[in-house]
């Protein structure tokens, strides 16, 4: 598992992570380069199939970055993320596949050292966890013992 | 609506494990409302079956259709273009729907992917609750439009039993004593008179207790 | 009279009924019911026994009935609509005037949630007041409740429950007045310990004069600790136990609340007796059947009269 970089893909809302991670940019914080960043204009717009689909497709970890709980800008776009990234969380779990790929993550735009840091933590996280077992399969390799 | 609630998805497995392609059939109609075997559903189930079988090596092919209605034999038709294709159906509509691809395609096999659950409407955003038994028989206009067959824990049809407590059922505080209910919309008609008329043991002939039922309009029926 | 039940000729005779139950045993043996039965000998008028309470199987009232029957007393056969359809509690009424017993009370029972086999199907065919009417007709008209004629038929004396302090409130006469109509012939209560809101019901209940076609039996049951208070006042759906009786029972040492439970129920049975409407009490001595007699006594309700 040594030379494992994992994939993840982050659900990042026009309003805040995304300026966030601009702002990372700017600041010169590195992070690493296993976030591949999906612009959406609302957390509230990501659904639980595109959650899914991305793990299908061979994600090894999801997060969505939204707003700060009562500062979405379209009301409450966030509150329903988190509870689409919960709905997700089970799903996982109950075809086998560990919950904690899956995250719902909030911050301001003016975090950009909080997205620099949550970048780190969950690619660090999912590296511990090893690939998705979905995508070993399509790639056809043999399972990490 | 008929409402109803996806099966866990351990169950769902087991029951296709035998096959690699399947076909998985949402409905339009209810299960769409209550969000159970909508055409989001079908999705969702699609990608998590798909990926459930890639975890254990295999493949698994899933064509995805919503029929408009899976409990009409006209949209159920709809099918015959696939099914040959398919080893298995996989049915997201509530039993009514299952039983009509049954009966349609006699060679296939077909598997309930959810529970049916009730006939109910929607009490608030993401909540469905039990509203009509279908007894065959309706008794709303005597009991200000609350259904104690229904609503009532015990069915019972006379009044509240010894255990109604502020407004509640003594099964659970999160259900409603029908009677309760019952009694402060006949005070709100002015009907309170209404409710010492007894009403007698109820005849459960057109309800599911006569055997299955059927209803045949003469000016419509073929 | 209607009936050749005990509780109908002390109610005739205008003197004070006194009830009392028996929980049939979760098992097959037969000397448990007659234990229970044994200490009630003298000091009642007729023994409850209750149809598989709470929703746990027990023994059937019915068979219960008959062994206490055997024993020179007098049961009162206790029907739920739970557990059966309007085919087998004709039946069971039949068998059990069959085997000379002429009391019963018809109750809707407690819901099957509560009990030990909560994934059975609730019957609910009828409800009580249904059931009432149907032994009812029965008894004066000679019928099934699915009109055909009967050859013999049972002569029950006919009781039924009634909960004053379940909601809602203002409702609970006029539920009263439907048993009443429906045919009842008395009525036993819940456990009462709220004496204020038994007597504003009771009070409805003369007003609207229910209490010279029924019966009323407050229910009585004495406490044996604190902690049973408590339970009953916080976990038990549809009672009412003031914060005075919890208090009470609490303000003495653990070894004299049993005594302590007793000298209340004997000061309720005191008040009560001077409510009109009131026509005796059935004691519910949970599991405490031992005291019933004692409690009986103290009260003064002895000596039973006999007939």
């Amino acid at each position: 598992m040594g030379n494992f970089e994992p994939v993840i893909v982050a659900f990042c809302c026009h309003y805040c992570a995304y300026t966030a991670a601009d702002m990372a940019g700017s600041m010169r914080l590195s992070y690493p380069s296993n976030v591949k960043i999906v612009r959406v204009p609302c957390t509230g717009k990501v659904d639980t199939k595109h959650i899914l689909q991305a793990f299908h497709k061979g994600a090894d970890g999801v997060y969505v970055a939204g707003c700060l709980e009562g500062d979405c800008h379209f009301k409450n776009g966030n509150i329903k993320a988190a509870r689409r990234v919960a709905r997700v969380k089970k799903l996982l779990s109950e075809i086998g596949i560990e919950e904690e790929r899956v995250e719902m993550i909030t911050m301001s735009a003016g975090m950009g050292e909080r997205f620099a840091q949550t970048a780190t933590d969950i690619t660090e996280k999912i590296r511990n966890l090893g690939p998705n077992p979905v995508k070993n399969i399509r790639d056809g390799q043999k399972q990490p013992a | 609506m008929i409402t109803a609630e996806r099966k866990p998805m351990e169950e769902i497995l087991e029951c296709i494990n035998p096959y690699n392609r399947i076909l998985l059939v949402g409905c339009n109609e209810c299960v769409t409302v209550c969000a159970a075997g909508g055409r989001k559903e079908v999705g969702l189930l699609s990608t998590a079956l798909q990926m459930a079988f890639m975890k254990e090596g295999r493949t698994l092919e899933v064509k995805e259709i919503t029929l408009e209605r899976q409990c009409d034999p006209e949209y159920v038709e709809e099918l015959i273009t696939y099914i040959d294709q398919v080893e298995a159906v996989l049915s997201m509509a509530c039993g009514c729907g299952v039983q009509e691809i049954a009966r349609r395609y006699a060679t296939k096999p077909v598997f309930p992917a959810v529970n049916t659950k009730f006939m109910g409407a929607s009490e608030r955003q993401g909540v469905w609750s039990e509203r009509c038994r279908g007894c065959g028989d309706c008794l709303l206009g005597l009991t200000g439009g609350i259904c104690p067959i229904a609503r009532c824990s015990k069915r019972l049809m006379n009044g509240p039993c010894g255990g109604s407590t502020k407004g509640k059922c003594e099964i659970s505080p999160d259900v409603d004593c029908a009677w309760n209910l019952i009694w402060e919309r006949l005070k709100a008609l002015g009907l309170e008179k209404k409710y010492e008329e007894i009403m007698v043991a109820k005849d459960w002939r057109p309800s599911w207790h006569g055997g299955p039922r059927r209803i045949i309009r003469e000016d419509m029926a073929e | 009279m209607k009936t050749d039940s005990v509780v109908e000729k002390v109610l005739k005779s205008g003197q004070l009924v006194v009830t009392s139950e028996c929980g049939p045993p979760r098992g097959a043996n037969p000397d448990k019911v007659r234990e229970k039965a044994e200490m009630l000998r003298g000091y009642v008028d007729g023994v409850n026994v209750t149809d598989n309470q709470t929703a746990m199987v027990r023994m059937s009232s019915l068979s219960a009935c008959i062994i206490i029957k055997q024993m020179g007393m007098d049961p009162i056969l206790q029907m739920v609509c739970r557990d059966r359809n309007r085919l087998a509690m004709q039946s069971e009424v039949l068998g059990a005037y069959a085997h000379g017993i002429n009391t019963m009370l018809c109750l809707s029972g407690d819901h099957i949630h509560f009990g030990d086999h909560p994934m059975a199907t609730n019957v609910y065919d009828l409800d009580s007041v249904q059931a009432i009417q149907m032994v009812k007709k029965m008894r004066d008209e000679g019928k099934f409740q699915g009109g055909a004629d009967i050859d013999t038929p049972p002569k029950m004396f006919i009781g039924a429950a009634a909960n004053p302090f379940a909601d809602p409130f203002e409702l609970r006469v006029a539920r009263l007045a439907k048993k009443v109509k429906a045919g009842v012939d008395f009525i036993q209560t819940q456990c009462i310990y709220n004496m204020e809101k038994f007597e504003t019901w009771m009070k409805g209940v003369c007003e609207r004069g229910l209490h010279k076609q029924v019966a009323i039996l407050p229910g009585i049951t004495p406490m044996k600790t604190v902690g049973m208070a408590k339970y009953m006042k916080n976990r038990v759906p549809g009672m009412d136990v003031p914060d005075e009786i919890v208090k009470r029972m609490g303000g003495v040492p653990k070894e004299q609340q049993a005594e302590e439970g007793m000298k209340i129920a004997v000061e309720q049975i005191q008040r009560l007796r001077e409510v009109e409407g009131v026509a005796g009490f059935h004691i519910m001595a949970i599991e405490w059947e031992q005291k019933v007699p004692e409690l009986v006594e103290r009260a003064g309700l002895l000596p039973r009269p006999k007939f």
